[in-house]
Order: C-alpha cells, then structure tokens, then sequence
C-alpha cells in the first residue's frame, strides 16, 4: 500500500487557485505512478501560469510603455472582479456578457485614472508615481471593503467549474485550459496592436523617447492614457478568471501584484511573450512547491522567482533597449 | 510665415535667449549659425514647443503658438529633425518614417516613395532597426521622418553633426530638391560654408542674442567673424 501524496492535503484556501492536479492524484496508482502526477503537476502549473499571465500583461504594457510601475495593479484587477459579479448578480448577466459591459466601464475608468492623476506624476523622479499608486491600492481596498465587506465572493461559472478534459496521460480543467487560451489570445492581440499598427507605433515611439514623439505630432500624455485603459481591458479578462476560479475578497490585489510584478520580471520588461513565461514559471513552481509541500506553493513561486533574477538579472528576454 | 518677438527662454534660473527676433518667409530658406552655447538649439526647441513660452512670443500665420505643445505645433506645418537625430531605436527605418506621417495628414509632396527617391539607400535598408544604420543614413531617416508630415516649415538642427564631408554633401544636396516641394527650410549650423551655401539669409547669433541678420549673397566674411566671435577680424 502506498502512502497518500502529500499533495492531497491541499486544501481550498482563501485566494489561492485551486490545483487540479489534486483530482489527477486520486487516480494516480492506476495512471502510471508517481511520474503522471509530475507530468500533471507540471500540465497545470503552466495552466496556471496562463492566469498569472493575464494579471501581468497589463502591467508590463504600461511599464513597457511609460516606466510606470503601478502599485495598484492587483486592486484594479479586484475592482474589476466586483465589477464583473455585480453585473453577474445584480443584471443577471452572464459572466462573460458581464465582462464585456465592465471592459469599457474599466477602459474609461483607466483613461481617466491616467489623465487626471498618473500624468501628473510622471517625471524623472520615479518615486511620486510609485506613491500615488500606492495611495490608490490602500483606498481602492478599504473602498471595495466597505461596498462589499471582506467576505470572499466567487463570480458563478455554472457547469464550466467543475469540468474537465480528459487528455489521456493528463486531465485539464477547461476553466485553466480557456484562461491559457485567454493569455495566449490576448498576448498575440497586444503584439499585433503593438507591431501592426499606427497606434502600436505611437506607442513605441513614446516609449523610446517621448520628447521626440512630441515632435512627431504624437501627444506622449494622450498616448499613457489610451495604454493604461488598454491595460484595464485586460485587467478585466483576468479578473473574470480570477473571480470564476477562485474566492476573492478586498484584500488579496497585493498578491496578485506580486505575482504579476514576479511574472514581468522574470520574462524581462517589456516582452509580452516574456511575461507569458514569467508567468508560467512562477505557476510550475507553485504547483511543484504545492505537490512537494501544500504550505510550499506560494513561496516555491518567489524561490522561482529569485532564482532567475539571480541567473539572468535583466529576466529572460530583456528588450534589447531599455 | 513664422516669426518670434522678444523670444526669451530659460532653463532654470539660466537665460539662454535674451529677446530673439526671426522671420521666416514661405518658401525661404534661412541659415541661423553660430558658436557652441549660442542659443541656437534653444531657439529651435523654443519654436517646437519643447521648451514653453509666452504664446505671442512666437507667431505662425499671424497666429500665437507659442503656448502650444510639440505635437499641436507639428501639426500647423512645422517640423523638426532635432540635434543627434533621436530616431526610435525600437522602430524601423520605415516604422520611423511612418511615425513622422501620422499625426499630420495633408496632401503634398512627401509620402514614403517620394521620401525612399530622395534617400533611395532608405529604400533598401527600410526593414532594419533606425539605429543599427550609419551616422549619414540615420540623418536621411531624421530628414525623412520629418518631411513625412509635409511641413511647410522645416528645421534642420545640426544635420552636419559628426558626420564625413562626403556624407554632408550628400545631405545638403537634397536641401534644394526639398525646398522644391515647396517648404521653407532653417538650417541651424556651425558649419558656416554649408550654411551660407543653401540659405537665402542668414542670423547670426551669439550668447543669446541676434548679432546679424544679412543676405547670405551679400554678407562679407568680416560681418561674420565680427558677429560670430563679438570681435572685429
């Protein structure tokens, strides 16, 4: 008699993502041992870190594009994520018709966040931006704490929750399996806007010097506020994800933060595809961290996560300007 | 077409203008030289918006802009390649080209055909990164990207800057076939033979100041050395 993986000790725990691979470890012994369960643990970590891709993705467009490091990054994506429930319980809409009224709602509300109050901020000094946004995670939590008290929700999936693809040597959750999708979708869609057109060109061009820019006819302020609401669009893919996979409550946006700061960094500022990998490191680890020990999955992740600063400094693939 | 009245311009607690006055007539082209720390370059950024000034401090058409942002100023007409070319080292030789186009869309003589016949190494190198090309072929880019916006107006900073001979003969060879298009041209140079060479009237200006306003067909080598070093040759 074997004795039972200590990944099926696993517990739901508050704001974390629920790891499949525990229903792949019930049936290990028939499976083929204890390499199934690795190459599953190693399936639904890069699963995972699809989700982690879309919490960073907005984030490395707007660093990418304005050296902004928004501290509130994670709070939006809890913003959103109310967002989203409401128009799932209070309009009876479905999660993803939801997601579609609440993206416009977040694109102006990221439009005018930068217009009104990051313009005013950017600067050579990076410290006055890093404090504004810092100011806005603290109210943005303590707002949501007191619209919607600190009980976890969960946006209702439906049957979508609980269903899974069987793949043969693994089975993959279809929740994980269209958030990866999701990520990959919405990585090609950046990269198109920013590689194939006008406004992608504008964006870069900012990016590399904005003073020039200005001296192209592009209005450098104008260009940071339609990239910080595309960032929000995205922010509101993730957090539609996030809500349906897992409990959410005001508090938990600086995980998810980090966990995206973590995915941008590791895959290099400024790379899309990178950040995509970042993530999905980070997932693996925590999923690997999770299997070895269930109290080991987030810190497996900031292991990952040091482990590369230490090996590649500037991440994975770093721009080839900066 | 364009004029400055009394321009002034600070960095700090620093006057670098002290009460500029220029024309610029359409279709004129206009050599502005002078020594390092003349105010040459400020009095370029000043016209472009990059540094702010009052807005009657510089009129276009009649019109004050001198309170306008870069990009509204690009957009009446008036284009710059600024000192050291800053093209986009992200962007391609065509992508900064493009960029140079977008925010201005008039009918003229520029496109990126007309700017790759002017410039038809361009053509060739158009795929690879702005920065990987040469010193001389980055100034084509610079020029380019600027005329892609159909200028009326069009500034040239330093566009002789560390560049071979052979290579600034090439670039003030194409000086005539833009004014063709119909643009007025200021040529901010230290190269005084260059300058005097394409320009219709010159500026002189040293330590913030206008200390000569002639024709270039007519000004003598002493009026220049008097106004270029404040002493008498």
């Amino acid at each position: 008699m074997k004795s039972i993986p200590p990944i099926l000790e696993w517990r739901h725990d508050k704001g974390t993502e629920a790891p499949s691979f525990a229903r792949a470890a019930l049936s290990w012994p028939e499976r083929g041992g204890a390499a199934m369960i690795w190459l599953d643990t190693l399936v639904q970590g890069a699963l995972l870190g699809g989700l982690y891709a879309l919490f960073a993705a907005g984030l490395s467009l707007v660093f990418g594009i304005m050296r902004l490091v928004n501290l509130a990054h994670g709070d939006l994506i809890i913003l959103a994520a109310y967002l989203v429930l409401m128009g799932v319980t209070l309009l009876g809409l479905s999660p993803w018709i939801a997601a579609l009224v609440a993206m416009p709602v977040m694109f102006a509300l990221g439009w005018l966040l930068q217009a009104a109050v990051l313009n005013r901020v950017l600067g050579k000094d990076i410290l006055p931006p890093l404090l504004v946004t810092f100011g806005l995670s603290v109210a943005l939590q303590n707002g949501l704490l007191e619209l919607f008290s600190a009980d976890s929700r969960r946006i209702p999936a439906g049957a979508l929750e609980g269903a899974s693809l069987d793949l043969g040597l693994v089975t993959v959750g279809i929740m994980p399996l269209m958030t990866f999708a999701s990520a990959i979708v919405t990585i090609i869609a950046l990269n198109g806007l920013f590689y194939h057109t006008a406004l992608g060109r504008a964006f870069r061009a900012t990016s590399d010097d904005a003073v020039t820019a200005g001296l192209m006819g592009i209005e450098p302020k104008r260009i940071f506020a339609v990239a910080t609401g595309i960032a929000m669009v995205v922010v509101t893919l993730a957090a539609l994800y996030l809500g349906m996979r897992a409990n959410f409550d005001p508090s938990i946006g600086p995980a998810r933060l980090i966990y995206a700061f973590e995915a941008v960094i590791i895959g290099g500022l400024g790379s899309l595809w990178g950040t995509l990998a970042g993530g999905i490191i980070i997932g693996v680890a925590q999923t690997f961290g999770a299997a070895l020990n269930p109290e080991w999955q987030i810190l497996a992740g900031h292991i990952a996560f040091l482990t590369v600063m230490l090996l590649k400094p500037r991440g994975l693939f770093p721009r080839a300007v900066d | 077409m364009l004029e400055t009245r009394h321009l002034t311009a600070n960095y700090g607690q620093f006057r670098a203008l002290f009460g500029v006055d220029i024309t610029v007539a359409a279709g004129e082209c206009l050599a502005i030289i002078g020594a390092n720390g003349a105010g040459k370059t400020t009095l370029m950024r000043s016209i472009t918006g990059v540094i702010g000034n009052e807005p009657r401090m510089v009129l276009h058409r009649g019109e004050p802009i001198g309170g306008l942002s870069s990009a509204e100023i690009v957009k009446r007409g008036i284009a710059m390649v600024p000192e050291g070319r800053r093209l986009f080292p992200s962007l391609t030789v065509e992508e900064n080209l493009l960029v140079g186009g977008q925010a201005r869309k008039v009918p003229g003589p520029w496109s990126l055909n007309a700017v790759y016949d002017l410039f038809p190494i361009l053509r060739e190198r158009r795929k690879n990164p702005a920065t990987t090309l040469s010193g001389g072929q980055q100034q084509m880019v610079a020029i380019g990207r600027a005329l892609m916006s159909n200028p009326e107006l069009l500034l040239c900073d330093e566009i002789s800057l560390g560049l071979a001979p052979v290579v600034i003969r090439d670039i003030y060879a194409a000086l005539p076939r833009i004014r063709e298009g119909g643009a007025a041209i200021v040529v901010v140079e230290q190269d005084i033979g260059k300058a005097l060479a394409v320009a219709d009237r010159v500026y002189c200006m040293m330590e913030g100041r206008v200390t000569l306003v002639a024709k270039a067909a007519e000004v003598t080598r002493d009026e220049i050395h008097s106004a270029y070093f404040g002493v008498a040759a």
